[in-house]
């Protein structure tokens, strides 16, 4: 009985809205599409291309590193092993990346929830609005963030989507770490309830 | 422009159009899933890899494709992915959602991509260091959660499936 309520209510509940309240796809929807398109480029990756790459992000961001060091030091770059064993050039993923940012823009554009926005909400409840503190607070993040990136060996899209869709025991690991400490670090930044 | 970059860019754009569309790009929503209060990207994340799993093993074992299973290197797993989840919370946005919050105008999106960047370059700085230490510690190979329970993979898809199911089912209950 409580088990046959529970799913009437999740039935009734978000599963079956097309749409959110934001203007946005039904998120198990949207979800079931990128799983689809994970499968496609998989299949699309190991016949157009030989070679089976699965979607990921992090690996980009030590290219992007490596193409601006190079242009002020060349040999710095090639002498660098880390640089050496992943290849400092503009390829799949990263035009993948790239992908992303237009994507989003045209889907922004289109629904019109494009927003120009300094300062988040929940940044500016904690931290107030000063756009310079909150850049501070995204670029100290974003090193910290790529650091521990790297040395997992991915990201919530290569290990959260693609090592988790290949059943691999590092991704569950690792998507269960990243969630775990983002959990722990939010609370004590943010703090609880509102 | 060669064929691997045209796939690439053809599927980035759809990837960030589902992704704006699930409203996962945005601090709020990261930030949101973190403080429990809104589960967007859980939900959106979960649904992908239930879809995704099912045609990746299937492809797998049908001979089409090979699984690369990243390596199960403890030391460095443990510290860099704790070390990651920090640095997500004060950020509030991932790698690859970083680039579309720019792309649907969240600018502050720009420092963080400048901070990734820079992440990535101390790392490739420090790379022997780590190779001598948490890189060399206990590494089990690139193994699948199917051999280390010793069931086939089909029996840890199944487990997913229901774990996720459930998930979804409590997030849709407390509403988040």
């Amino acid at each position: 009985m409580a088990m046959q309520s529970a799913c009437l209510n999740y039935l009734r509940g978000g599963f079956m809205k097309l749409k959110t309240v934001d203007g946005g796809w039904n998120p198990y929807l949207a979800g079931a599409l990128i799983g689809l398109l994970s499968i496609v480029s998989v299949l699309a990756t190991t016949s157009l291309l030989g070679k089976t790459s699965y979607l990921g992000a992090s690996t980009t961001f030590v290219r992007a590193a490596g193409l601006l060091e190079r242009s002020v030091a060349v040999n710095h770059v090639i002498d660098n092993e880390y640089f050496t064993k992943e290849k400092v050039r503009i390829d799949w993923q990263f035009m993948l990346v790239a992908g992303i940012f237009i994507g989003a823009l045209i889907s922004s554009k289109t629904d019109r929830s494009f927003k120009a926005e300094a300062v988040p909400p929940v940044w500016n409840e904690r931290f107030g609005a000063s756009a310079g503190k909150r850049a501070a607070g995204a670029f100290l993040g974003g090193i910290v963030a790529m650091m521990g990136a790297r040395m997992a060996d991915g990201c919530p899209s290569g290990h959260g989507l693609s090592g988790m869709m290949q059943l691999s025991m590092s991704s569950l690991v690792a998507l269960i770490l990243f969630f775990g400490s983002g959990m722990v670090a939010a609370r004590l930044i943010y703090g609880r309830r509102r | 422009m060669s064929i691997d970059l045209i796939l690439g860019l053809a599927t980035g754009i759809v990837f960030g159009f589902l992704l704006q569309k699930g409203r996962v790009l945005r601090f709020e929503k990261q930030v949101g899933a973190l403080l429990l209060r809104d589960m967007t990207i859980l939900k959106v994340m979960f649904s992908a890899i239930l879809v995704g799993m099912v045609g990746i093993l299937l492809l797998s074992d049908a001979g089409v494709i090979k699984l690369s299973h990243k390596p199960m290197n403890v030391g460095a797993l443990l510290i860099g992915a704790v070390l990651f989840g920090i640095g997500w919370a004060v950020m509030g946005f991932c790698p690859g959602t970083s680039v579309g919050a720019l792309g649907e105008g969240r600018w502050h999106a720009v420092f963080a991509i400048a901070g990734m960047i820079v992440g990535a370059a101390i790392y490739a700085e420090l790379y022997p260091f780590f190779k001598a230490t948490v890189l060399s510690w206990k590494n089990y190979g690139k193994i699948g959660i199917a051999d280390a329970l010793n069931i086939s993979h089909w029996g840890v898809a199944l487990l997913v499936w229901a774990g996720f199911i459930s998930l979804f089912i409590l997030f849709e209950k407390k509403k988040v």
